[in-house]
């Protein structure tokens, strides 16, 4: 189960003498279990970014969570005391973010997040080393709720799970949705059937479906509503819609908008390449987490390019100048280190034998977050 | 709340709880005989469902991958009640589920082996897609129909198998003194192989039935194999019977505390806190039932003995 692999970028550092200073990078991600398939993707588009720079100053450890906040917890404190590295990142859930993030930090380690961006570590419970290369945890769901207005609809039904990023789905699709709600529920964590919540869908006389159900979740939700007889317009956050689950949704997604700050047709070079060259070496198309990953590596070596890691300020600074070429096109932080960033409507369509996403529309063009205000640096 | 809702949520909990008592079945049949604690049976109901993906992939049948389903989950289940579970029959309860466990991890990392760590795609068969309008304007699943006919009936199959044939008397006379019968001339190995396949079979068919509906994925069985404990618990250990009622049980208290306990707390509470409230209750509810039936009757509903 656990297993540890070494990847030296391109080979070890052999020239004697070489003034490069060395770069260790501790990734703590989910790779067993059910949730594997978001670590995966984000361990992949990372490597292959770190690959391709050609830098052989960069050396990452990678481990496996198990998406356990307490193995996590145990892997971040061997990282930091016996591997000695200098940036953590790969953590995928909130939960396991909150475990580790700010001990990391508070020890002066530098953490990119990938993925996770709970709302207590974009707001009061920010650190000057904590970069979020992904995006704060409400605004896909603040997205959703702008498509939601402009899409016309006036009487949406909402539902997430009863954890917190499922609270923060809800409280971020209401702060921007100006119509009326139909109802609200919280399902349980886990849960895979949804005939009830249907069910009252159909008895609530809503015009529209707001659904944050991550991985397996909404894949039961999805198909289950397909069978349902129920053809209310469906929005929800790329979390349900990503290219790694969308083929076990199968026709059952077809249609349905859902709101991603990345999409493989985002129209820039970086992107272009970065799709067919992640195609070509792992084969299989990229996932919106994937190219977290990438954007994450190459946001890292564009920092170790100008700044030495041990000069801790200067190589923050180079971090949150964010002068890469990220897979979104413009990148920039805000001033609590989260980015700043179009997001986009997606539409799930069809190429040949393959469920996709296509870009519809913007739902929100360089949004911020609703917790930068509290951040004091 | 209108009577349409109360209809279809009942409908609902009736076929969650005969989904759930395919695996409550298996795993009271086990305990009862063999008195092991199998935590790996949700494993059975995850091979079931991939099997199930791959043989609809392959063929397009849904009847073959049913078929497909029940032999491989029953392959697995007679390999690992040969090759482990044998040996840990007159070894204490702590032995079995250590072992179990361990099981389930090989179960799961095997499978992502060989699958991969993304969910397959296993759909409903075409003909039994869409929603059948029942009597009084129900508008309702045609398969979850078929999902509640088919679990009653592979219940009363199971049913007549225990109390009417040869095997069956064997298996109950396995439960109450297993030297006896083994005196007798049974040979006892056989019948436990034979009992843990069965168990199985019906596990990978209820993992390849509410596969169809749900994410076919790694780790897909324990949630699952959780309230088939609590069902056992609820219904006695080793009675098919008490399996019955108890998963029936669970699956409404479920389902209709889930709807109707947000909406009770609505009527003096502001919504957001009565959904909030309601919801974490909801939650909680199979387990209050679990320890309200345990204080009536220690033994569970049907239960011989403690």
């Amino acid at each position: 189960m656990k297993f540890k692999s070494l990847a030296l970028a391109t080979g070890m550092i052999l020239a004697a003498g070489a003034a490069s200073a060395e770069v260790k990078v501790g990734m703590i991600t989910t790779l067993s279990g059910g949730g594997a398939g978001l670590g995966i993707d984000v361990r992949d588009g990372f490597m292959l970014a770190i690959e391709q720079s050609g830098r052989d100053d960069i050396e990452v450890v990678i481990e496996d969570d198990q998406r356990k906040p307490d193995i996590a917890v145990q892997l971040a404190d061997k990282m930091i005391q016996s591997e000695k590295v200098d940036v953590l990142t790969g953590i995928i859930w909130s939960n396991l973010a909150m475990a580790v993030v700010p001990a990391a930090t508070a020890q002066g380690k530098f953490y990119l997040s990938p993925n996770a961006g709970p709302s207590a570590l974009a707001g009061k419970g920010c650190h000057e080393n904590y970069f979020n290369v992904a995006w704060q945890n409400d605004n896909l769901h603040e997205a959703a709720g702008a498509h939601a207005n402009s899409a016309g609809h006036a009487k949406s039904f909402i539902l997430a799970p009863n954890y917190p990023a499922g609270k923060d789905a809800l409280t971020g699709y209401k702060r921007f949705f100006e119509g009326e709600l139909a109802g609200e529920i919280y399902t349980k964590l886990g849960q895979t059937d949804y005939a009830a919540e249907i069910a009252q869908i159909r008895a609530s006389g809503a015009d529209s479906v707001f659904f944050f159900l991550p991985g397996g979740m909404g894949i039961s939700f999805l198909k289950q509503y397909a069978d349902s007889g129920v053809d209310l317009p469906v929005v929800g956050p790329a979390f349900s819609f990503d290219q790694g689950i969308l083929q076990a949704v199968g026709g059952a997604a077809l249609g349905v908008v859902n709101t991603s700050q990345w999409n493989k047709d985002i129209d820039n070079a970086t992107n272009a390449a970065f799709v067919s060259s992640f195609q070509e070496k792992y084969g299989r198309l990229p996932s919106l987490y994937a190219s977290q990953g990438f954007d994450t590596a190459n946001l890292l070596v564009s920092a170790v390019a100008a700044a030495d890691v041990g000069d801790a300020g200067a190589f923050r600074d180079a971090l949150r100048a964010a002068n890469f070429d990220s897979t979104r096109g413009d990148f920039s932080f805000g001033p609590n280190h989260h980015p700043v960033q179009t997001i986009y409507a997606r539409e799930v369509i069809q190429e040949g034998d393959v469920f996709t996403n296509k870009i519809i529309g913007k739902a929100l063009e360089n949004h911020s977050d609703a917790y930068a205000g509290d951040c004091k640096m | 709340m209108s009577h349409i809702l109360i209809a279809e949520q009942v409908l609902n909990g009736l076929q969650f709880g005969v989904m759930l008592f395919l695996m409550a079945a298996g795993l009271t049949l086990i305990f009862g005989v063999m008195g092991l604690i199998n935590l790996a049976h949700g494993s059975l109901y995850m091979i079931g469902a991939f099997f199930a993906a791959v043989v609809a992939g392959w063929t397009g049948s849904f009847l073959l991958a049913l078929i497909a389903a029940m032999a491989a989950a029953a392959a697995a289940g007679a390999l690992v009640e040969l090759v482990v579970i044998r040996r840990l029959y007159d070894k204490d309860h702590l032995d079995q589920v250590l072992a179990t466990f361990a099981l389930i991890l090989i179960f799961s990392e095997g499978t992502r082996w060989v699958f991969g760590s993304f969910p397959l795609f296993l759909d409903i068969p075409d003909a039994l897609s869409g929603p059948v309008t029942l009597p009084g304007g129900i508008q309702y699943p045609l398969y979850r129909l078929v999902l509640i006919g088919t679990g009653l009936g592979v219940a009363l199959g199971l049913g007549l198998l225990i109390t009417r044939t040869r095997i069956g008397i064997q298996i109950r006379a396995g439960e109450n003194d297993r030297e006896m019968i083994a005196a007798l001339g049974v040979d006892i190995s056989r019948l436990y192989t034979l009992v843990f396949a069965l168990g199985a079979a019906l596990a990978g068919l209820a993992g390849a039935l509410v596969g169809a509906i749900q994410s076919v994925q790694v780790g897909m069985g324990e949630p699952v194999l959780i309230l088939a404990f609590v069902v056992i618990v609820i219904g006695g250990i080793g009675s098919i019977r008490g399996a019955l009622v108890g998963a029936i049980l669970v699956g409404l208290t479920d389902t209709l505390g889930g709807v109707f306990l947000p909406e009770l707390f609505k009527l003096f509470m502001e919504p957001s806190a009565a959904t909030s409230v309601g919801s974490s209750l909801a939650s909680m509810a199979i387990y209050i039932l679990m320890a309200v039936v345990l204080i009536w009757r220690p033994t569970g509903l049907f239960g011989a003995r403690a």
